[in-house]
C-alpha cells in the first residue's frame, strides 16, 4: 500500500512498514557510500565521533552526478546496497532507521534491521534523473575530498521508495519471484 | 590513403559521451516502450513507467539517466588505409572523455589504482579496444559502462564434456545471482569460445548488438530466444521487485576455440544499455 512518511524516521513509522510497501519520503536525508563508510568506520575504530547523527536518520546510498547551473543535484539514483553490508550493522546498532539503495542484502543486516526495528528500501535503480526532481537541496557535510562520495544532506519532497526488508524481516526480493518465477 | 586529425577524435568522443548517457538507442527504446505493455506485475509495469519517465527527463532536462554515467568503454575499428595525424590517438580518446565528463557534467567514477582508489576527477583513462579492419573508415563506438551490473558479469571455464546445456546453465546462474543489483531489465551479453579474455571481450561487444537483431548462426539464435524467455521466467521481474520482464535481450556472440576448452563469458548491463556509434 502507499504510505507517506517524514525523516528521520520515528520508530513506530519504521516499524508501521511493510515489505512491498510503496513509501514517499519527505524530510532530511543523508547520502554515503562506499567510501565515506569506510571512513565512519575508521572513526568507529579510532572511538571519534561520526560526522553525522545515525538515530532516526536514513541514508541513501548514492554518488550524484554534478549538478548543472540553477539545480540542487545532478542524476541520483540508487547504487548497489550489498557493497556497504560489511559497515551497516554497526550504524544500524547506533540508531540508523533506514537505507535507501538497491540489491540483495546479507543476513548480517537483515538481523540488525530486525533487531533494531530499521527498514531497508530500495529506490528504483538507473532512474537517476527521475529521482533528482524529489531532491530540493543538497549540502556536502562531510568528507567534501571524496567528490561524488562526500556524505551529502538531502531534503526530500515525497522521494518515492519501496520497503524490501521491514523490521520483521520480511524480504520482498525473496516473495515477490516466487510470486511471477515459473520454475 | 585517408587522413583523420585526431582533434576530430576528440570532438566526437566528447559528444557520444555526453550523447549515451542522456539518451538511449531507438533498439533500447523500443524495446523498454513494449515491455511497459507486456509486463504482467503492477509494481512491474509501474516502474517500467518511471523509467519511461525517467528517460523522458533525462533527454528534456539533459540530467544523465543514471548517476552512474560509467566508466567509459570505447571499440575502436580502425580501417588499415587510415592514418591519423596531430598527435596520438589514444591520447586524443582520452581527452575527449575528460571533455565529455567535465562539460557534459558527468560523474567521474574513475580511480587511479584499483586499491590506492584516488579519484582521476576526469573518468579517465578509458577503456579502449582496437581493431584493425580493411577500408579507409573509422567506426567508433562509446559504450559507458555501469558498475552495479558490471559487478554482477562471470567468466566460465566450461568443460568440452559441458556442452551446450553447461552454457544455458552458465549464463542463467549468473543472471539469477545478478537478480536485483543489476538493476533489471538486464541485457545479457555473451561470448562463447576463444580464450579466457577473446571470451570476455565478446561478452561487452555482444551488448553494443542492437536488441532487436539475433546472431547469424542458427544454433546460436535459437539459443538467445530460448534463454531469454528462459530469463524471463525467472520471476525476478523489473527493479527485481517481481515480474516477467527480467531481460531484454540475449546477445551472443562466438569465436573457435581450443580442443580442451569452452570458455563462456557473460557481461550483464543493466537498463540504460547506452552506446553511441559514428562512422568517420
Amino acid at each position: 500500500m502507499d504510505k507517506y512518511i517524514k525523516a528521520p524516521i520515528t520508530d513506530e513509522d519504521a516499524k508501521s512498514l511493510r515489505a512491498g510497501d510503496y513509501v514517499y519520503i519527505t524530510g532530511t536525508i543523508y547520502t554515503a557510500r562506499d567510501a565515506a563508510h569506510l571512513r565512519m568506520y575508521e572513526a568507529l575504530d579510532r572511538q571519534e565521533q561520526l560526522p553525522i547523527e545515525m538515530a532516526h536518520n536514513i541514508i541513501y546510498y548514492m554518488g550524484p552526478s554534478p549538478a548543472r547551473e540553477g539545480r540542487p543535484i545532478g542524476s541520483a539514483g540508487p547504487t548497489t546496497a550489498s557493497r556497504m553490508d560489511k559497515y551497516a550493522p554497526r550504524l544500524l546498532d547506533l540508531g540508523l532507521k533506514g537505507m535507501i539503495g538497491k540489491g540483495k542484502r546479507s543476513e548480517a543486516v537483515k538481523e540488525a534491521i530486525v533487531r533494531n526495528g530499521a527498514v531497508y528500501f530500495a529506490a528504483v535503480g538507473g532512474a537517476g534523473a527521475l529521482l533528482s526532481k524529489s531532491i530540493t537541496a543538497s549540502e556536502v557535510v562531510a568528507y567534501d575530498d571524496l567528490g561524488t562520495e562526500a556524505i551529502r544532506k538531502l531534503e526530500v519532497e515525497n522521494f518515492p521508495v519501496i520497503v524490501v526488508i521491514d523490521s520483521e524481516g520480511n524480504n520482498l526480493y525473496e516473495t515477490a519471484i516466487k510470486e511471477f518465477g515459473e520454475e | 590513403m585517408k587522413t583523420i586529425n585526431v582533434s576530430e577524435i576528440i570532438k566526437n568522443i566528447k559528444e557520444m559521451c555526453i550523447e549515451a548517457n542522456h539518451f538511449l538507442t531507438p533498439d533500447m527504446d523500443e524495446a523498454l516502450k513494449n515491455a511497459v505493455n507486456t509486463e504482467k506485475s503492477p509494481l512491474g509495469k509501474q516502474i517500467l513507467n518511471q523509467l519511461q519517465d525517467n528517460l523522458q527527463i533525462a533527454g528534456s532536462d539533459m540530467i544523465p539517466i543514471c548517476q552512474d554515467t560509467g566508466m567509459a568503454v570505447i571499440f575502436m575499428e580502425i580501417g588499415q588505409e587510415v592514418h591519423f595525424e596531430g598527435g596520438s590517438l589514444e591520447d586524443a580518446i582520452n581527452e575527449g572523455v575528460r571533455q565529455g565528463y567535465v562539460d557534459g557534467f558527468l560523474r567521474k567514477s574513475v580511480v587511479k589504482d584499483p586499491l590506492i582508489r584516488e579519484n582521476t576527477k576526469d573518468n579517465t583513462p578509458a577503456i579502449i579496444h582496437y581493431e584493425m579492419v580493411t577500408g579507409d573508415k573509422v567506426k567508433i563506438t562509446v559504450a559507458p559502462k555501469g558498475f552495479g551490473s558490471e559487478n554482477m558479469s562471470r567468466v566460465f571455464m566450461l568443460k568440452p564434456a559441458d556442452g551446450i546445456e553447461g552454457v544455458k546453465n552458465a549464463i542463467l546462474t549468473a543472471v539469477k545471482d545478478a537478480g536485483p543489483n543489476a538493476c533489471p531489465p538486464m541485457v545479457v551479453g555473451v561470448g562463447i569460445g576463444g580464450t579466457f579474455e577473446k571470451c570476455a571481450l565478446m561478452a561487452k561487444k555482444a551488448l553494443t548488438r542492437p536488441v532487436n537483431e539475433h546472431s547469424d548462426i542458427p544454433y546460436v539464435r535459437e539459443m538467445e530466444q530460448e534463454l531469454l524467455a528462459k530469463i524471463n521466467h525467472t520471476g525476478i521481474g523489473p527493479g527485481g521487485l517481481g515480474g516477467t520482464t527480467t531481460a531484454l535481450a540475449v546477445n551472443i556472440n562466438t569465436y573457435p576455440t581450443h580442443i580442451a576448452g569452452l570458455p563462456v563469458a557473460v557481461n550483464i548491463c543493466c537498463h540504460v544499455n547506452r552506446h553511441a556509434v559514428r562512422e568517420l
